[in-house]
């Protein structure tokens, strides 16, 4: 191997790493490290002027390797690694010394983090002078698209796609697409009416020639890598004909069976056999098997005795389809949290104590009481309505610690739609405060308390039980110090958002991780909200985290765009950082076959280890179990990481 | 700096997964999580990658801890490599006793990249167990050679 010419660039930050950071001392030490042939140190080495820096030392000092010492390389080495290879660089010769996030952020000691910023640095530069120069692996990829969850998120994601010319499917668990937004009556801060906004693009979706809709639908299992993954769907049988099915209702009616309607969230019931709504996409009855008597044997069957068109089809089987696409996006969206965990507040035992959800079905003119504000436990229109924000929310000792973002719009809006439906009757809202941010929001919330006559109470209820034929709320008015007992005839918890159930058991699958409340992970908060770490796989919408319609829209379309960027290209790019076997030191043991996740590996015709780049992902841990030292990650090798720990112990 | 005139400062290397501990020690530094300068980290990019022979290498130059994060059982950005590497650090504290070492000088801790907070405490609780350990038994200054039959 050619004489090393490393350069060290050490980056400031500003003030970030300096401040923490003698970056001066850390160059200069470099300088004198074995192999470093050009120190130099900058306030923003990411700037323009910087990176000119960084291209000029490689032209002009000939180097043969970088090293920059700045931030974490999630930030900033695709940056540098450009502009390497605009110097003529390859760029797996370059490396990032994550001085900032691991060092100057978290010390205060300047002497310690300065010594600590030297280590760190060398141990990249001897990682440097083991790297070779690679190209990355260029994949053919297929051209369709994945879209799971066919919510306002799901559907705006496959437009887009779909739009652009690319094949979707889009797979939905429920009968029919819509997600919760079918079941809102009106939305803020605008009051358009819900349906009205959502089921042209339901219906859009389910007539574009590009999308394929899979309704009852679920994702078993996904393989393959980005731009070629393999994905298995069951689609659960409906037993019903969808194209002969004419929605005439006739076998509702005669169904002796019935269950929790799911769409009007237990306010009424639904026969076995059902249509969520009467909007739902695909227009088709659903034949529910576990409310039914029974299939198999069929004990029944007077749905298709009634069944004019014959669409009823009891030997219907659940399907397996296996796909092909090059980008997945999640868009499983959210959950209310569940009721029966607020013990405080009935535990879902007291019947005119209802979520927000609920509320909505009862206001909307479709709903259970045709838009008339109509007690659950009576029918009698609802006087007094007390509304309880944070219900669950915000409560790190007892539920979720985290604010669930909308909760303080869509109370304003139901105590001003009750209002509108009850004129003389009362609203209350308990807040703790009001988080209004977003375009006409706090307008639409002074709106609620000003014009409208709904009474804010600033305090956290304690408890709700039921009287009689009333609910009490025994709160307090912190505002005034004064405890609060009122009896209500109906109280609406705004419930906190919790990803959908759904959502842990698909993030295994995909490989992608969740955070700590079990939200989808982005790959970055800020400025990568829509893809996941894995590549090819993207998150929308309210399973990344709490968010109101526009917020979703535009992560549907974040993601869509991001999916489309990948779909485009002519050939995708995989990292070059893959395993390679020393075939002269291989000893056919076949130990790293059974070590691969990914069935990369395998004993060629000679006996010895072959690894299939493209499937490789780079993880080696095939590397730490060859027995011979045959199997070595590219850039990573046994010989490199030594040197490393090395220079990661020595004085400074 | 870290001779070691003053009183005993371990030093720790640790061997971070990138997708999750890596990415959690990022976090903690984003969030300004203040926690001992002691640990020097490298990236690997799955715990599955650290051998037996990284670690038994770090403490032979020196090293009075050896740290592993790696992402939590079951969340491996790379399916299984942190079974493997449960495996193999039992392995190592068992090799570890059978030559004198304290096995607790290798640590291995689930770190998720949201968990930011976790690797602070993580690198707080480890540098003090090390210290409370004292210096290792390996007659090591920093690169030079186990004795013979040592």
């Amino acid at each position: 191997m050619p004489t090393p010419k490393i350069g060290v660039f050490v980056c400031h930050c500003g003030l970030n790493i300096e401040r923490t950071v003698d970056t001066g001392a850390v160059a200069e030490a470099l300088s004198e490290h074995p192999g470093v042939t050009y120190v130099s140190d900058y306030d923003y080495m990411c700037s323009d002027p910087g990176q000119r820096k960084v291209i000029d030392a490689i032209t002009e000092h000939r180097l043969t390797g970088v090293v920059v010492a700045a931030c974490s390389p999630a930030m900033h080495e695709p940056t540098f690694r450009r502009a390497a290879e605009e110097a003529g660089l390859n760029a797996y010769l370059v490396e990032m010394a994550n001085i900032r996030e691991h060092c100057s952020w978290v010390h205060h000691d300047r002497k310690e983090a300065t010594a600590k910023a030297i280590r760190i640095t060398k141990t990249l530069v001897e990682k440097v002078k083991g790297n070779h120069p690679l190209d990355p692996v260029q994949i053919d990829h297929v051209d369709k698209c994945l879209v799971i969850g066919g919510g306002i998120t799901g559907i705006q994601a496959a437009l887009d796609v779909a739009e652009s010319g690319f094949q979707v499917i889009l797979v939905e668990k429920e009968p029919s697409i819509g997600g919760h937004m079918a079941q809102l009556s009106e939305t803020f801060p605008t009051l358009d009416c819900s349906s009205c906004i959502l089921t042209p693009k339901m219906v859009e979706a389910s007539r574009h020639p590009n999308i394929e809709l899979l309704t009852y639908s679920e994702v078993l299992d996904v393989s393959g890598y980005v731009g070629n993954y393999t994905v298995r769907i069951r689609k659960n049988p409906t037993y019903v004909d969808p194209d002969k099915c004419n929605l005439c209702g006739e076998c509702e009616k005669v169904c002796p069976e019935s269950t929790a309607s799911e769409f009007e969230r237990g306010l009424t019931e639904r026969k076995a056999i059902y249509i969520p709504f009467q909007q739902a996409i695909p227009s088709s009855y659903t034949l529910d098997e576990s409310t039914c008597l029974g299939l198999r044997p069929l004990r029944c069957s007077e749905c298709a005795k009634v069944c004019e068109p014959g669409a009823i089809d009891f030997d219907m089987q659940p399907e397996i389809i296996e796909e092909e696409v090059a980008a997945i996006i999640v868009a499983t969206g959210f959950e209310l949290y569940p009721i029966f965990n607020l013990g405080e507040y009935g535990a879902g035992d007291v019947p005119d104590v209802i979520d927000g959800l609920q509320f909505e079905r009862l206001l909307s003119a479709s709903g259970p009481t045709g838009g008339e504000v109509r007690r659950p436990s009576d029918g009698r229109i609802a006087k007094r309505v007390v509304f309880v924000q944070c219900a669950g929310s915000r409560d790190p000792e007892n539920h979720n610690p985290y604010c669930s973002k909308i909760c303080c719009m869509y109370t304003a809006k139901h105590a001003l739609l009750y209002r509108h439906a009850v004129p003389d009757g009362e609203a209350i809202v308990f807040y703790i405060d009001i988080r209004a941010g977003g375009k006409g929001y706090e307008e639409f919330v002074q709106r609620a308390t000003e014009e409208e006559r709904i009474e804010y109470l600033r305090g956290k209820v304690a408890r709700i039980t039921r009287d009689g034929d009333h609910v009490v709320v025994w709160g307090v008015d912190t505002l005034s110090g004064k405890r609060v007992e009122l009896e209500a005839d109906l109280v609406v918890l705004a419930m906190s958002m919790d990803p959908h159930p759904s959502t842990a058991g698909l993030t295994k699958a995909l490989k992608i991780s969740c955070g700590g409340e079990g939200f989808l992970k982005e790959a970055h908060p800020k400025l990568r909200p829509v893809e996941s770490l894995t590549a090819g796989v993207f998150v929308a919408g309210a399973g990344q985290g709490p968010k109101d319609i526009p917020e979703s829209v535009a992560q549907g379309s974040g993601a869509a765009a991001k999916a489309i960027g990948l779909l485009a290209k002519e050939k995708l790019i995989h990292s070059p950082e893959v395993v390679s076997i020393d075939e002269d030191i291989c000893g056919g043991c076949g130990v790293c076959v059974g070590m691969c996740p990914y069935t990369a590996l395998s004993l060629n015709g000679a006996g010895v280890a072959e690894c299939n780049e493209v499937l490789c992902e780079g993880c080696g841990t095939c590397v730490s179990a060859c027995p011979t030292g045959a199997a070595q990650l590219m850039n990573m090798t046994d010989t490199q990481i030594r040197e490393m720990i090395k220079v990661a112990l020595v004085d400074v | 700096m870290s001779d070691r005139t003053g009183p005993f400062e371990p030093k720790i290397v640790a061997f971070l997964c990138r997708w999750c501990s890596y990415a959690g020690a990022d976090l903690a530094g984003v969030s300004r999580m203040e926690y001992p300068p002691n640990v020097v980290p490298m990236r690997v990019n799955c715990s599955g990658r650290v051998d037996v022979e990284m670690v038994l290498a770090a403490i032979e130059k020196g090293a009075d801890g050896v740290l592993i994060g790696g992402c939590h059982p079951g969340d491996c950005h790379y399916v299984s490599g942190n079974y493997k590497t449960r495996r193999r650090v039992a392995l190592i504290k068992r090799a570890l006793s059978e030559i004198g070492i304290d096995p607790r000088r290798v640590h291995l801790e689930w770190i998720s990249a949201s968990e930011g907070h976790k690797f602070q405490q993580t690198i707080t609780q480890f540098t003090q167990r090390i210290r409370d350990l004292g210096p290792s038994p390996v007659p090591a200054a920093a690169g030079a050679k186990v004795g013979g039959n040592g």
